[in-house]
């Protein structure tokens, strides 16, 4: 017997030549990177300039620093508030997809161009929408005669944080949706015709049999929603660049200020180390709710 | 659940409320058709206000007179100014070589690491499998600060490299993780017929798992494909020099000159950088909707 057919014959062997290519990427720009942003978040690192241990220093000057927590607060305010809408709304359209409607695959397959187009460029679309100056959306407000000045969209902190927000609702609903269809074509009619027999209204078929089947794949969905929501950079950076006097710096978006176009390597790291809690709350609670599938579905709790 | 029923759903299990029928032609108008038509106006705007926007002449894009909604003369001035008199052609050579190298090596990394997780079974596979779940659930937004670092340290900063070696942080564990589930649905007998009759583990996995799994690698191919060409931080982090941007960094970096938008161009830009995905995405609907479904299944 050669090298090669002993090794062809030993799974433990031929699993780690395998994995190879894989590991050694993901290793060299994925682990060692994650680990090395904890180390530069304790470090007052600066581009072209190694930096010395410097403690929790960078937290805490975060922890003081006005934009930051303003960022932090924008990125809560823009996660909670983008993900409800992408909820209600991509449930609704999923819902709306699901009935026996004409021309279905079209829709089905127009609905998903938002979410596929390179946001970035989708977001230079939306910045001309919201021009001060030649804003279709005031345009037509102003036809109507429902306003008689052009809207402000992205000069007032209040009017950017909604836009931004109605932007990134746009590009996750078609992934809600899509992804909620999916889960909605796997319940069995059978269910729907049971409780209609025993005279269960639209709304009880609804609020009995349609949500809690879908509730393991809602979980799921809505926290890759949750997660790429609160990491959101592109859009942010497009059209607004974190202004007007930061009112809608994300997290993400104060990092890359701070570490790449101010050389704070350090600090933005710190920033970025921040988001991490946040993050690993996202992920227990779609563990939880994979569970609760098991659970659902007569299995054991794991 | 697997991912093919997922893509094909039954015909009757389409039709979820069985009474359909009780339904008015106007009732179902009010409640499906008008809700459904408003998605489709709100999604689809942004695309005709990009496309008409493209081939307006600058006087009628400023003007406050008339119907913004359409256009009088068009013209293809944008697209001129842009193909011939910026280097928006070079961002898309670039855009395509990236994405094209990048997806075809984490395709075939995915599908070693997939085979060997799934089907080799060796000892610790199932926390491997766990790790690159978790792995996809990395956001590149708080990894590019230490990766620029970790770029520059290899001297790739400001080069094509930097991009084909760092997207794959990405396109692995997400091509691992939907291959994963594709070569769970392929039968255990095969491969064990094939191990009696005398076939080597490569033979088993060129021969007979990823013919069958096809399916599984378009929709990965073509999901790591628009993942590549949209990619954006690190595109915009790692590059610095305008010949080889990516096309989305290239278009929001250097088409906006100082205060003056350059409206036309800039569509005419968003317009042509978003067509190729969409036209793929045209051709592989169905690929690509398994493979966005299959990504969130456990």
């Amino acid at each position: 017997m050669t090298f090669l057919d002993k090794l062809q014959n030993n799974r433990n062997a031929l699993g780690v030549l395998f994995m190879l290519p894989a590991t050694v990427l993901l290793v060299l720009f994925l682990t060692y990177p994650l680990g090395l942003g904890v180390w530069l978040g304790f470090t007052d690192t600066k581009v072209g300039r190694d930096g010395v241990w410097i403690g929790l220093e960078n937290y805490e000057y975060l922890w003081g620093d006005a934009v930051t927590r303003l960022a932090l607060f924008n990125t809560l305010f823009y996660t909670f508030v983008a993900s409800v809408f992408k909820f209600v709304l991509g449930l609704w359209l999923a819902l709306l997809l699901n009935r026996n409607i004409r021309f279905k695959t079209f829709f089905r397959a127009v609905i998903l161009l938002p979410y596929i187009v390179p946001t970035a460029l989708s977001a230079i679309a939306f910045w001309w929408i919201y021009d001060a100056q030649f804003s279709i959306i005031s345009w037509m407000l102003v036809k109507m005669g429902l306003i008689d000045r052009y809207i402000d969209f992205l000069g007032e902190p209040w009017n950017a944080r909604l836009s931004v927000i109605a932007a990134n609702i746009w590009r996750g609903v078609p992934f809600v949706a899509i992804t909620l269809l999916a889960g909605l074509q796997t319940i069995s009619p059978s269910y729907y015709e049971a409780s209609a027999i025993d005279g269960a209204t639209r709304w009880q078929q609804f609020r009995f049999v349609t949500l809690p089947l879908l509730t393991p794949i809602i979980a799921v969905v809505m926290t890759f929603s949750v997660l790429f929501t609160f990491t959101d950079f592109q859009l942010i950076y497009v059209i607004t660049r974190g202004g007007p006097l930061n009112a809608t710096h994300l997290m993400a978006t104060l990092s890359f200020q701070r570490a790449i176009s101010g050389g704070a390597l350090g600090e933005g790291a710190a920033i970025s180390i921040a988001m991490v809690p946040f993050l690993l709350a996202a992920i227990m609670f779609s563990y939880f709710g994979l569970q609760r599938r098991a659970w659902q579905q007569g299995g054991q709790d794991k | 659940m697997s991912s093919s029923t997922v893509a094909t759903p039954s015909p009757q299990a389409g039709d979820s409320v069985g009474m359909s029928y009780l339904d008015t032609p106007a009732r179902k108008f009010v409640t499906i058709y008008l809700p459904l038509i408003v998605f489709l106006i709100v999604l689809l705007f942004p695309f005709y206000w990009m496309a008409i926007t493209s081939v307006k002449p600058d006087g009628e894009l400023l003007s406050r007179t008339g119907n913004p909604f359409w256009v009088i003369a068009p013209t293809l001035a944008h697209f001129d100014k842009l193909l011939f008199r910026t280097a928006y052609p070079e961002w898309m050579w670039n855009t395509v070589f990236v994405s094209v190298v990048a997806t075809a090596f984490s395709l075939a990394a995915s599908v070693f690491a997939a085979y060997a997780i799934e089907r080799l079974r060796f000892r610790g596979s199932k926390h491997v499998g766990l790790s690159i779940f978790l792995a996809y659930l990395v956001p590149p937004s708080i990894l590019f600060i230490p990766l620029a670092a970790v770029v520059f340290k290899l001297g790739l900063f400001d080069t094509r490299w930097a991009l084909i070696l760092t997207y794959p942080t990405f396109l692995i564990p997400f091509c691992t993780w939907l291959l994963m589930g594709y070569f769970r649905s392929i039968p255990f007998e095969l491969e064990e017929c094939a191990l009696i009759d005398g076939a080597t583990r490569w033979q088993i996995l060129t021969k007979i798992v990823l013919p069958l799994a096809v399916p599984g690698l378009i929709s990965a191919g073509i999901f790591a494909f628009t993942l590549s060409w949209n990619e954006f931080i690190y595109a915009l982090t790692f590059i610095s020099s305008s010949e080889i941007k990516t096309l989305p960094v290239g278009v929001v970096t250097e088409l906006v000159e100082g205060d003056v938008y350059h409206w036309g161009p800039l569509m005419a830009g968003a317009l042509l950088g978003s067509l190729p995905v969409a036209f793929i995405y045209s051709f592989f609907v169905e690929y690509y909707v398994s493979g966005l479904t299959g990504s969130v299944k456990e």
